[in-house]
């Protein structure tokens, strides 16, 4: 497992390099100076500062020696400075990612876990009215605009019905501290992280009735029918889990559109994670900013990945996980 | 044909999903011909309530403008972006994937790590960063989904090519010495055309969802009056006016919806064996 781990470590390793190639090559297509794309000010930066970043950079070097400092100063974790912000891209990055982290991986646990569940009981009851509902709601909920259904979650939720806050990550001057501050975020989480897991949800839904009915129709099933095993044990024992394996595969490839979605959820929520942060260094024209946000997002993806994997090994019962 | 329109009107969802369609595309069609003025006219006062003025039928947004007038025209938008960036990925992921499929070795690996890579990548942060970088305009929009749309294409395809590159009647032309491309073109890339269809059509879709993002962002075509555009504007004035964002997202909604419907429904009509062994 251990061996296993560090080998896909490795790769995330190379894939997150040759991201940051790609962004050398952004900055390097954009029209106009590079430096000034790195500055953000699309051609008003202070001069000075701009021959600083040139120095820096080496921009009057060769390309490929360009490309190495460009790399090399990443691959140190220094993904530059916002020069509208006045803080390093890091340190601003570093505040918003556990908002983030917080909104996604509770996404990714309701849309799972519910998606599973919905899925495998409309499996179960095929044909009949539970599981028609089933469909019909994932389908809608998959041809749903993300940012849109947000919209009309606050619109119901908090100005309509009152129940839930609208937006923000807490009670801004409620200065809660301990239990009271945690249900405080709670509540400012649902609606967020349930609009995001929705979506993904309805995928998963799919993806589990689908595979749950075609699992069930393998020579091992019927064998187990033949034992005289009762139906919910084949189902949760035989089916279920043969049946996960594709959705954790398809969960995996997911990872990259769920950090996508964030970037639109938290702009309506006003949520203070990277995608906000992103959302503002686009209206800011602030390109180092967003080209930073653009490769620790990536790493999301990557981790995402990494756990997807792990859990992959630890549901295929042809996988015996041996310590 | 007939077998195939059989097929296809079998499934209840399709036929559903079809009408749908054709109502958005004669709505793009002749909405020049109806909202004659320009969907970004000031025509009456802002905030009018939907259902209130038969003039109006679905209100004015914060600006004055006619709510119908720029959904019938945000339709073509719509329906134009999602079509034209799955030409191009198709453009970019068919020749990847056959190519990958046909030659195989070393060509297949370093194509499909290339595929692997864009597929690692957070796809709508790179559309995100595509657009801004390169200026936000119809055409950078087309590419950049185009860009982050491709590698299912090509994975599609280079499986499709493998099964068939085994086939007697492959190596029949390449026995008879037949170049590579003309095998290509001529004995395999039709037999690749089905599937390719049923991911299209589902790829249009996603690439409307993309496109409605991207304008809803704030990175849309500041000359063309798009769907996610008006839910952008409407959303800094939903407690007051909660249908200007309201009806162009059921209407991005319905499209996609259909689209996917009709994807199912031409899956089970083109691939009927796979089809049956689905249900």
């Amino acid at each position: 497992m251990l061996r296993f781990i560090s080998g896909r470590l490795l790769k995330a390793v190379v894939i997150l390099i040759c991201i940051t190639v790609l962004n050398f090559f952004l900055i390097h297509a954009a029209p106009g100076d590079p430096a000034a794309v790195m500055a953000g000010e699309a051609g008003d930066a202070d001069p000075a500062f701009l021959q600083q970043l040139r120095e820096r950079f080496g921009l009057d070097k060769p390309l490929y020696m360009q490309l190495w400092i460009y790399v090399s100063s990443v691959v140190q974790l220094d993904l530059g400075y916002s020069y509208r912000q006045q803080l390093p891209v890091l340190q601003l990055i570093g505040e918003r990612l556990p908002a983030t982290l917080l909104l996604s991986l509770s996404a990714f646990v309701i849309s799972l876990g519910l998606g599973v569940a919905a899925g495998a009981f409309a499996s179960a009851r095929q044909g009949k009215w539970a599981d028609t509902i089933i469909s019909l709601v994932a389908l809608i909920f998959y041809a749903t605009p993300l940012f849109w259904l947000a919209l009309m979650g606050v619109l119901l939720f908090s100005v309509q019905l009152g129940w839930l806050p609208g937006f923000g990550y807490e009670t801004v001057g409620a200065n809660y501290t301990g239990l009271a501050r945690a249900i405080d975020i709670f509540m400012h989480l649902i609606l967020p992280a349930m609009t995001l897991g929705l979506f993904f949800m309805a995928v998963y839904a799919r993806m589990t009735r689908a595979s749950m009915l075609e699992v069930g129709r393998l020579d091992f099933v019927k064998t187990a029918k033949a034992k005289g095993l009762r139906p919910g044990v084949i189902q949760r024992r035989h089916v279920l889990r043969n049946a996960l394996l594709p959705v954790v595969t398809l969960a995996g490839l997911q990872a990259g559109q769920l950090v996508g979605g964030a970037v639109l959820i938290e702009t309506v929520f006003a949520w203070p994670g990277i995608g906000r942060l992103m959302f503002d260094a686009l209206s800011q024209r602030d390109y180092n900013l967003l080209l930073g946000v653009f490769v620790v997002s990536a790493a999301m993806v990557l981790l995402f990945n990494l756990i997807t994997d792990v859990l992959y090994r630890l549901v295929d019962p042809r996988i015996k996980v041996t310590s | 044909m007939k077998d195939f329109w059989k097929r296809f009107s079998q499934n209840r969802g399709a036929v559903v999903g079809l009408v749908i369609l054709l109502l958005v595309v004669i709505l793009s069609i002749v909405a020049p011909f109806i909202f004659t003025k320009s969907p970004w006219a000031m025509v009456q006062r802002p905030f009018i309530p939907p259902f209130t003025m038969d003039a109006f039928v679905l209100g004015t947004d914060p600006m004055g403008r006619d709510l119908a007038a720029g959904l019938a025209h945000g339709a073509r938008v719509s329906l134009l972006v999602g079509l034209v960036s799955t030409v191009v990925s198709l453009l970019i992921g068919i020749p990847i994937g056959a190519i990958a499929g046909y030659f195989g070795g070393w060509v297949d690996d370093l194509l499909m790590r290339f595929t692997e890579f864009f597929q690692s990548v957070p796809s709508f942060a790179l559309a995100v960063v595509l657009v801004a970088i390169f200026q936000p305009s119809i055409y950078s929009i087309v590419i950049s989904i185009a860009v982050v749309s491709w590698p299912p294409v090509a994975r599609l395809l280079r499986g499709e090519v493998m099964s068939l590159r085994s086939r007697e009647f492959v190596e029949a032309a390449v026995l008879s010495g037949q170049t590579h491309s003309t095998i290509i073109w001529r004995q395999i890339l039709p037999n690749t055309i089905s599937p390719i269809i049923v991911l299209a059509s589902m790829m249009v879709a996603a690439a409307i969802l993309i496109e409605s993002s991207l304008s809803f962002l704030g990175l849309g075509d500041r000359n063309i009056m798009s769907w996610g555009y008006i839910i952008g504007a409407g959303r800094t004035v939903i407690r007051q006016a909660w249908w200007v964002s309201f009806f162009p997202g059921l209407a991005i909604l319905l499209t996609v919806l259909a689209l996917n419907l009709v994807g199912e429904g031409l899956n089970d009509a083109l691939n009927p064996r796979l089809a049956r062994k689905g249900r």
